[in-house]
């Protein structure tokens, strides 16, 4: 399933999507940089709380799919700048990070 | 007492997120002509960048605090300011060992150049800076302070990477006397729900990544001398409660 397609089935708000067709892999959870550095993998789509530039670098770095930005994490504009010229995805929902990692893993698990 | 203008949280261009133009040199350069009386090199988890702002800063007779800012296991950052360049060295040397091992991307997180006084680049830190290290937050205070220095919660009032952002609260059992605030505005809103906060000198500074973002002389605190031992004490030890 790619970005675009996780957008349309579960109507998460897309912030920053240079990449739409980027096939996503899984579903990753985690809101301390230094773990997602070692664990996140290619294609997650990652649902954290971290709204800042680091998050950014440590998604480009890891090679994920998206960032899916829960629990309405304030938006930060110098961060989307970032995901811009990074060419990093990033999504946002209003909902905890439990329920935004299932409805994406229930859209994963249907496709 | 004196009354000394201060700056003391400043990133180099050893910092991944630090400039390529913030080297020691025009750091120190751009306090003097701002006219701080006094600064604080802090680059992540290491102040190898100290050495070169050392040497200006008694050419230029401006009063540099070496020092690092840590990133606890906790990812939660602390300001760690040392009486001399050797202690500074000493604490590098026991975090180097205690940071995770992971290679810096450059062209993803920035450069960590390590310069000489002179704006040569003479090394550069393979393991990226930013990264936690596996010393726990309160841990961070006993051990600066048996160096001699002084350990100050930085940006209490940031969203990520502060004690309070991270951990969600200040632990108990903690001991230290100064926090550092981003902007004033926010220290009476933090106080009210973080009432540990009273009993704390609270200073602001300009955690500059970039030359221009170093603060004006606008800000002072009260020691008994204008010296690193001095300012640590009056940070250690404030006899005012605003």
């Amino acid at each position: 399933m790619t970005v675009n397609e996780l957008i349309e089935k579960t109507g998460l708000e897309p912030l920053c999507i240079p990449c739409p067709e980027r096939e996503i892999s899984g579903v990753y959870n985690c809101d301390l940089m230094s773990v997602v550095m070692s664990k996140g993998f290619s294609g997650a789509a990652w649902v954290t709380i971290m709204a800042n530039i680091n998050a950014v670098a440590v998604a480009s770095l890891t090679d994920m799919a998206c960032i899916v930005l829960s629990e309405g994490a304030a938006k930060d504009e110098v961060m989307l700048s970032k995901a811009k010229a990074q060419e990093i995805n990033v999504l946002m929902s209003c909902e905890p990070i439990f329920e935004t990692s299932l409805s994406i893993y229930n859209a994963l698990k249907n496709a | 007492m004196l009354s000394l203008s201060y700056d003391l949280h400043i990133h180099s261009c050893l910092s991944p997120c630090g400039d390529d133009e913030s080297t020691p040199a025009n750091i120190v350069g751009m306090a003097y002509v701002k006219g701080l009386d006094v600064i604080a090199l802090t680059d992540h988890n290491t102040a190898q960048n100290c050495i070169a702002a050392k040497e200006v800063a008694d050419a230029y007779g401006i009063t540099l605090l070496c020092g690092m800012e840590i990133t606890t296991d906790e990812e939660c950052h602390v300001v760690c300011l040392l009486p001399t360049l050797e202690k500074a060295l000493e604490l590098d040397e026991y975090v180097a060992k205690r940071l995770m091992k992971v290679k810096n991307e450059p062209a993803i997180f920035g450069n960590q150049f390590v310069m000489d006084s002179d704006d040569r680049i003479i090394g550069e830190r393979e393991h990226l800076l930013i990264n936690a290290t596996s010393i726990p937050f309160e841990d961070v205070f006993p051990l600066v302070e048996n160096m001699g220095g002084v350990a100050i919660p930085a940006h209490v009032d940031k969203s990520t990477t502060s004690v309070i952002s991270n951990l969600g609260f200040i632990p108990p059992d903690c001991t230290f006397k100064t926090a550092e605030f981003r902007r004033l505005s926010n220290v009476e809103a933090f106080r009210e729900n973080h009432p540990y906060l009273r009993s704390c000198k609270i200073i602001t500074s300009s955690d500059a990544h970039y030359l221009g973002d170093i603060n004006e002389p606008q800000n002072f605190l009260h020691a008994k001398e204008n010296s690193p031992e001095a300012i640590i004490d009056a940070l250690l030890n404030p006899r005012i409660i605003e």
